[in-house]
C-alpha cells in the first residue's frame, strides 16, 4: 500500500463519523429552523423571539453565564497557582479538586438540591445555629434570587475543575527559567504572576473560557434540579418545545440561536486572548 | 547587631502567617469540594423517613432504605442498565474511530493536518447536545430511534474530539525509534504496532475510554431527546425530578456520581498530558 495514503486512511474514520454526525445534523438543523413545511421562512424565529419566557430565559442564561464564569476564571487561576507550588500532598489535593470533573449536571444539581431543599442541610444548620425556627422553603417562587445564587454555587462547585485541569496543565508548560530570572530581578510573586503566569498562559486561558463559556450557554440539568420551571433558560425553553409543544423547528429555530451566541462568544475570546505572532513558548 | 538580630523576626512571622493563610485555603477548598459529596451520602445512606424529616443527622445512619427503594422503583433497574450498555457502545466506538486518528496525527505529516485539526477543535466549541433535535427526526427515519446505539452515536460525537487528542497526545509520547527498531527487526508495520507500541500505550488508552465512558454516562440532554421507552439513567431522573421523592432523587444522584469518582482517581495520572497537548 502507498505509505502517502496510510495517514488519510487513519483518519477516514473520524472525518466520515463527524460528517455524518456533526456537520449533516448542523445542516439538518438549520433545514428545520428555517422552514415550516413550506419554503423558506424566518416566521420560527419570530415566533421563538416574541414567545414570553425568550427574554426572561435568555437573560437567565446570560446573567448566570455573566456572574459564573468571571468566579470559576479567577477560583481556577488560584487553584492553579497554588497546586503549582505545592510539594506535599500536590496529587491528593489535585485528585480531590479534579473530582468534579467527572460528575454530571443533573448529579450535580441533586447535591445541591440535597442542601437547599426545605428539609435539607442548609435549614439543619441554620436550625442548629439557631438562625431560624421552621425550615424555610428557600426554592420557592418568592425566592428568586436563592434559587438564583444554588445555581450558580452548583455551577461554580460542578464545572470549575475544567478550568482548573487545563490551567494547570498549561501553566506546567510555562519555563522555569522564566520564574528564575524574575526572582534574581527581584519581581514578587504577585508581578511574577502578572507578568510571567498570565501572559504566558495565554492559549490555556483560550481553550478554557471557550469551553467552560459554550457550556455556560448549555446550562440545563443543575437548572432543572434546583429551580425547575422557576428559573427558565434557554436550553430547558429548547427541551420544552421538542416535548411539550411538539414544535421542532421552533426548537431548532432556538438552537440555531443558542450556536449563534456560543460561536459569537467563541470569537470574541479567541480575539481578545489571541497570541501574538511569535510570541509561543 | 541588634539590628540584624531583629530583623529576620516579622518577615518569618508574615512567612508563617502567608504559609498558614496557604494550607487554611487549600483546606478550605478542598472542603468546599467534598462537603456536598458527603451531604448526598448521608442521604443516600439514610432511611427514606430521614432523608424527608427535618432537622437532619450529619453523621449517615448506614440504612440501605433509600438505596433498596431505588432499586425497586419501577424502571430505575432498566434505566441504569442502558445507561450503561450506551457508555460501553460510546466507549468502544470512541476509541476505534478516534485512536488512528490520533496515531496519524502523532506519526505523519500530511496535507490537510492543520484542516483536519481545525475540524476536531470545532467540535468543541459547538454546543453538541443541539446535535440531537434533528437526529431525533433522521432516527425515526432510520429505525434508529430510542435504541441505546442511536443515541451512543450522538454521545460518540461528543467523546471522539476527546479520544482523538488524548491519543494523539498519548502515541506522541512513544518515541518512533522503538516502532524503527521493529520494522528493521523485521516487524512490519502492522506488527510493530501490535508488539511494541500497543501494549505501551494500553494503560493510556484504557484512561481514554473510561473518559469516554464517563462522558456518555453523565450527558442528559441527548439522552432526553432521543430515549423516550429506553430512557438512560440520567434521561429517567430528570423527567422524574418534578414528580419523584426526595429519597429517590438523592440515591440516584449518588449512583450517578460514583462512576465519577472511580474515573477521576483512574485517570488521573493523564488527566494533565491529555489537557496540556490539547492547549497548543
Amino acid at each position: 500500500m502507498n505509505p502517502r495514503l496510510l495517514p488519510y486512511l487513519l483518519i477516514l474514520p473520524v472525518t466520515l463519523f463527524l460528517g455524518v454526525f456533526f456537520i449533516y445534523p448542523f445542516v439538518l438543523v438549520s433545514q428545520q429552523a428555517f422552514s415550516t413545511g413550506g419554503g423558506f421562512t424566518l416566521d420560527n424565529f419570530r415566533d421563538v423571539v416574541s414567545y414570553w419566557k425568550f427574554p426572561i430565559s435568555f437573560k437567565n442564561t446570560m446573567l448566570l453565564a455573566a456572574i459564573v464564569v468571571p468566579l470559576q476564571l479567577v477560583l481556577s487561576l488560584l487553584m492553579a497557582t497554588m497546586v503549582s507550588k505545592m510539594e506535599k500532598g500536590r496529587d491528593l489535593v489535585l485528585y480531590v479538586w479534579t473530582i468534579p470533573l467527572g460528575i454530571s449536571d443533573l448529579a450535580a444539581g441533586i447535591i445541591w438540591l440535597a442542601i437547599f431543599e426545605q428539609s435539607g442541610f442548609l435549614n439543619s444548620m441554620m436550625s442548629g445555629l439557631g438562625l431560624i425556627d421552621q425550615p424555610v422553603n428557600f426554592l420557592s417562587y418568592q425566592n428568586p434570587l436563592i434559587i438564583f445564587v444554588a445555581i450558580a454555587l452548583a455551577e461554580i462547585w460542578r464545572a470549575t475543575a475544567i478550568m482548573l485541569v487545563i490551567l494547570v496543565a498549561g501553566i506546567g508548560l510555562i519555563p522555569k527559567e522564566y520564574y528564575e530570572a524574575a526572582e534574581v530581578f527581584g519581581a514578587s510573586p504577585w508581578k511574577r504572576f502578572t507578568k510571567i503566569t498570565l501572559p504566558m498562559l495565554r492559549p490555556s486561558l483560550q481553550t478554557a473560557l471557550v469551553l467552560r463559556v459554550v457550556l455556560a450557554f448549555e446550562v440545563f440539568a443543575v437548572v432543572a434540579a434546583l429551580g425547575g420551571t422557576l428559573f427558565p433558560v434557554l436550553m430547558g425553553e429548547i427541551y420544552s418545545y421538542q416535548f411539550d409543544l411538539m414544535n421542532n423547528n421552533a426548537a431548532a429555530a432556538l438552537a440555531l440561536i443558542v450556536l449563534a451566541i456560543s460561536i459569537f462568544f467563541t470569537l470574541i475570546i479567541l480575539r481578545v486572548l489571541r497570541v501574538p505572532k511569535g510570541a509561543t513558548i | 547587631m541588634n539590628d540584624v538580630a531583629a530583623a529576620p523576626e516579622p518577615v518569618r512571622s508574615t512567612r508563617k502567617t502567608g504559609r498558614f493563610v496557604y494550607i487554611a485555603s487549600v483546606g478550605l477548598l478542598c472542603a468546599w469540594v467534598l462537603v456536598p459529596l458527603y451531604f448526598l451520602l448521608i442521604n443516600t445512606l439514610s432511611s427514606p423517613e430521614t432523608v424527608n424529616s427535618f432537622p437532619k443527622p450529619f453523621i449517615p445512619e448506614f440504612d440501605m432504605g433509600s438505596m433498596s427503594f431505588f432499586a425497586g422503583y419501577g424502571g430505575m433497574l432498566s434505566a441504569l442498565k442502558n445507561s450503561i450498555v450506551v457508555a460501553v457502545m460510546t466507549m468502544i466506538l470512541s476509541i476505534s474511530i478516534g485512536a488512528p486518528a490520533g496515531y496519524a496525527l502523532s506519526r505523519f505529516d500530511f496535507r490537510g493536518k492543520e484542516l483536519f485539526r481545525m475540524l476536531i477543535l470545532l467540535t468543541r466549541a459547538f454546543p453538541l447536545p443541539l446535535l440531537a433535535l434533528p437526529l431525533a427526526v433522521l432516527f425515526i427515519r432510520t429505525g434508529l430511534d430510542d435504541t441505546a446505539f442511536g443515541l451512543a452515536l450522538v454521545h460518540t460525537t461528543l467523546a471522539i474530539p476527546f479520544a482523538v487528542l488524548i491519543t494523539f497526545s498519548l502515541f506522541s509520547g512513544i518515541p518512533i525509534e522503538l516502532e524503527e527498531a521493529a520494522w528493521t527487526l523485521g516487524c512490519t508495520r502492522l506488527t510493530a504496532f501490535t508488539k511494541v507500541v500497543l501494549p505501551l500505550i494500553l494503560p493510556g488508552i484504557t484512561a481514554s475510554a473510561i473518559f469516554a465512558f464517563v462522558i456518555s454516562w453523565n450527558e442528559v440532554f441527548a439522552a432526553a431527546v432521543l430515549t423516550i421507552e429506553n430512557r438512560t439513567l440520567t434521561a429517567f431522573l430528570l423527567v422524574k425530578l418534578s414528580e419523584a421523592p426526595l429519597h429517590l432523587k438523592f440515591a440516584g444522584g449518588f449512583i450517578l456520581v460514583v462512576p465519577a469518582l472511580v474515573f477521576i482517581f483512574a485517570v488521573r495520572k493523564y488527566l494533565f498530558a491529555m489537557w496540556g497537548i490539547a492547549n497548543r
